[in-house]
């Protein structure tokens, strides 16, 4: 097992590696640099321009400013926004816990549905309960994450009144931040103030829901589609006929036998649904005014704060990196066939 | 009495207007100590025969039958819930391909455990002593060791006798060995098949051995059902159905072996294949297939009628023939 996780952390080496080459390049590609941002529609003295450039470093060869970066990176150092001068690290974990919040709470969403609906729609084939999961999921992967948001607000918050159309808590509280996650801070508030704190839990998940499934719409739909399929194959299989010859309840037969081999390739996919859950968490921020790192990104991009930028990806990057690490190990802890391969 | 009595079964696939017997109107019965062997060509009906009487076709199809009682139990109108208190229990079965038959993610210990867990409630140190000694039975060597192996460490044998392993766990009363040596190396179909046999004796078991190696149930079987197309077409005593061979597919059967032809440039064989879904004939299933058929075969399907060693489908008997 020790040598299986050390092969796999190797693999990451490149990865990483690739990761700050492209995010180094893309965001130089787009035209106009932070200062002719900065400026603006007002005209630019060429030579107060290169001035500028000169001091934050951009005037050197690409390879160099590269290695630069790179350097400072090896130090464990993210560097100041171009902008803010806050340190990139500073701002990275001051709005990350929102982001984390919210996605911890759509990928649960996604599985614990998407796990029951394609395990129920696989026993069931051909019902209609099969048929209409099935649809459903296409409608939900096929729905703009934004499409989706509005239409949840329209209905949800607006129409029915149950949620509240934005942020992460009502403005009322003040909730002292303690870990960063709302609902455990509001917990923690309520829990040890509850004068002036009562209901704050209640309503930081109030602010939770419609977020989380407009987020986690798409990898739920991915992972109840991938769940049946999977479920109907392994059913198929010689030892799950074994397992009902030895006379096991049905509940045994499909919740041992068959999902534990049916998981196997699920678990991939919820790895790589952590992806698709970064990028769809830039657009549900946005509409739903949640203060994470999607937004910041956004802002980041549109000034060409190039540290902010770069280093921002790498930490999400870098997280998705990590996700899809432990998976491999879950993977290797489910799956004996690749743990003891060579 | 029998310890399995299975009178007129069929199992119906398809739609219910036009339904495919893939077993039809078959009799069988075993006593207890008793090896039977049964064989057919691929696609006869032998495994849906054995499928559809432990209860495992899963609504895949229907089942008809006048009579299947398993040791004084009905099995038609048991539910589900009580028919999994025998199966696994008093009735077991080992399939044909022991590298898929194991579920890969659990080690065969856990496998062969959770048997005796569920049909007996053992557990802790007495669950895992039987375990291994169910392992030494069937030859393991190491066994204590090889519990916490997984089925893709073991070979094709090994995890055959594994299977074995979790097949008697619990003593069954009726043993059901579906090809159980095809997918193996010969040297280690001969090893499973003694076996095989050396355990039924011990255990005073009723086997039923399904197979299309003749070679092998003219060693051990003592009782033979021919099946061919859905149906019983012979039944008799070993040796006799060797010596004696009433139907003509029974005949066939026989000199296709190879140890039969000797000396012959060609095997002995029926030409055509088992009729399908489609092409069932009106007369007799043989009919277009067999050497000796008469216009009586064409026109209707013979019964099976027992005779002075067993039964036979066939308007023609080949002993009646060398009357003549």
């Amino acid at each position: 097992m020790f040598s299986f996780i050390l092969r796999r952390l190797w693999l990451l080496v490149p990865s990483i590696l690739g990761i700050t080459l492209l995010t180094f390049g893309l965001i130089r590609m787009i035209p106009g640099d932070p200062v002719e941002v900065m400026v603006g529609e007002r005209t630019l003295d060429p030579a107060l321009h290169a001035a500028a450039l000169h001091r934050l470093g951009l005037d050197k060869p690409l390879y160099l400013q590269y290695l630069d970066y790179a350097g400072s990176l090896l130090h464990g150092n993210l560097g100041q926004s171009l902008v803010t001068r806050v340190n990139v690290w500073d701002e990275f974990t001051t709005l990350f816990p929102a982001t984390l919040e919210l996605a911890i709470s759509a990928m649960l969403f996604a599985v614990v549905v998407g796990l029951l609906a394609g395990v129920v729609a696989a026993i069931k084939r051909g019902s209609l309960f099969d048929h209409g999961v099935m649809g459903l999921s296409l409608t939900g992967f096929s729905m703009p994450i934004f499409w989706l948001g509005l239409l949840l607000i329209m209905l949800f918050s607006v129409r029915l009144g149950w949620t509240p159309v934005s942020g992460r808590i009502d403005l009322a509280f003040d909730i002292p931040v303690r870990t960063g996650l709302m609902t455990v801070d509001a917990w923690l508030a309520e829990h040890n103030d509850p004068a002036n704190f009562a209901g704050a839990f209640k309503d930081a998940l109030a602010h939770l829901i419609l977020p989380s499934i407009a987020l986690g719409t798409i990898p739920m739909a991915v992972i109840a589609r991938m769940t049946r399929s999977s479920m109907l194959e392994v059913l198929r299989e010689d030892y799950v006929r074994t397992a009902r010859a030895k006379g096991l309840s049905p509940a045994r037969v499909i919740f041992i036998h068959t999902l534990r081999n049916a998981l196997i390739p699920v678990l991939t996919v919820v790895g790589l649904q952590v992806g698709t859950l970064m990028g769809g968490a830039v657009l549900t921020e946005t509409i739903f005014s949640w203060p994470g790192i999607g937004k910041w990104l956004i802002d980041a991009i549109q000034r060409r704060d190039y540290p902010v930028v770069q280093n921002g990806i790498l930490m999400v990057a870098l997280l998705v990196i990590l996700v899809n690490f432990i998976v491999d190990i879950l993977y290797g802890i489910a799956n004996p066939r690749i743990r003891h391969a060579k | 009495m029998s310890l399995l009595e299975i009178n007129n079964l069929s199992v119906l696939f398809g739609a219910e207007a036009h339904p495919f017997a893939a077993v039809e109107g078959l009799d069988l019965s075993v006593s207890q100590g008793e090896i039977v062997g049964i064989v057919g060509e691929s696609g006869s009906g032998k495994s849906v025969t054995m499928m559809a009487m432990m209860g495992l076709l899963e609504g895949q199809g229907r089942i008809v039958a006048d009579k299947l009682r398993f040791d004084g139990k009905d099995l038609l109108t048991l539910s589900a819930r009580e028919r999994r208190k025998i199966i696994g229990k008093d009735i077991s079965m080992i399939f044909q391909d022991p590298m898929t038959a194991l579920n890969p993610s659990f080690t065969v210990g856990y496998q062969i455990m959770e048997v005796l867990k569920v049909h007996q409630g053992l557990s802790g140190s007495a669950l895992k002593k039987r375990a291994i000694e169910l392992m030494e039975m069937v030859e393991i060597p190491a066994a204590a060791t090889r519990l916490d192996a997984y089925p893709h460490q073991l070979s094709g044998g090994m995890s055959q006798r594994v299977a074995i392993a979790m097949a008697i766990a619990c003593n069954p009363k009726l043993l059901i060995a579906d090809e159980p040596t095809t997918a193996l190396d010969v040297t280690i179909q001969a090893q499973i098949m003694s076996l095989l046999v050396n355990l039924q004796k011990s255990h005073d078991m009723a086997l039923i051995l399904i197979t299309h190696d003749l070679a092998v149930v003219a060693e051990v079987a003592h009782r033979l059902a021919v099946m061919y197309a859905g149906q019983v077409v012979e039944q008799g005593a070993i040796p006799d159905i060797f010596r004696k061979p009433q139907h003509p597919y029974t005949e066939a059967l026989l000199s296709s072996i190879p140890e039969h032809s000797k000396g012959a440039r060609r095997l002995n064989t029926l030409p055509g294949i088992v009729p399908g879904h489609y092409d069932r004939p009106s007369g007799c299933l043989l009919s277009p297939r067999c050497p000796y058929v008469a216009d009586r075969c064409r026109a209707e399907r013979p019964a099976l009628l027992p005779n002075a060693a067993g039964a036979v489908r066939c308007y023609f008997p080949l002993s009646a023939k060398d009357a003549q």
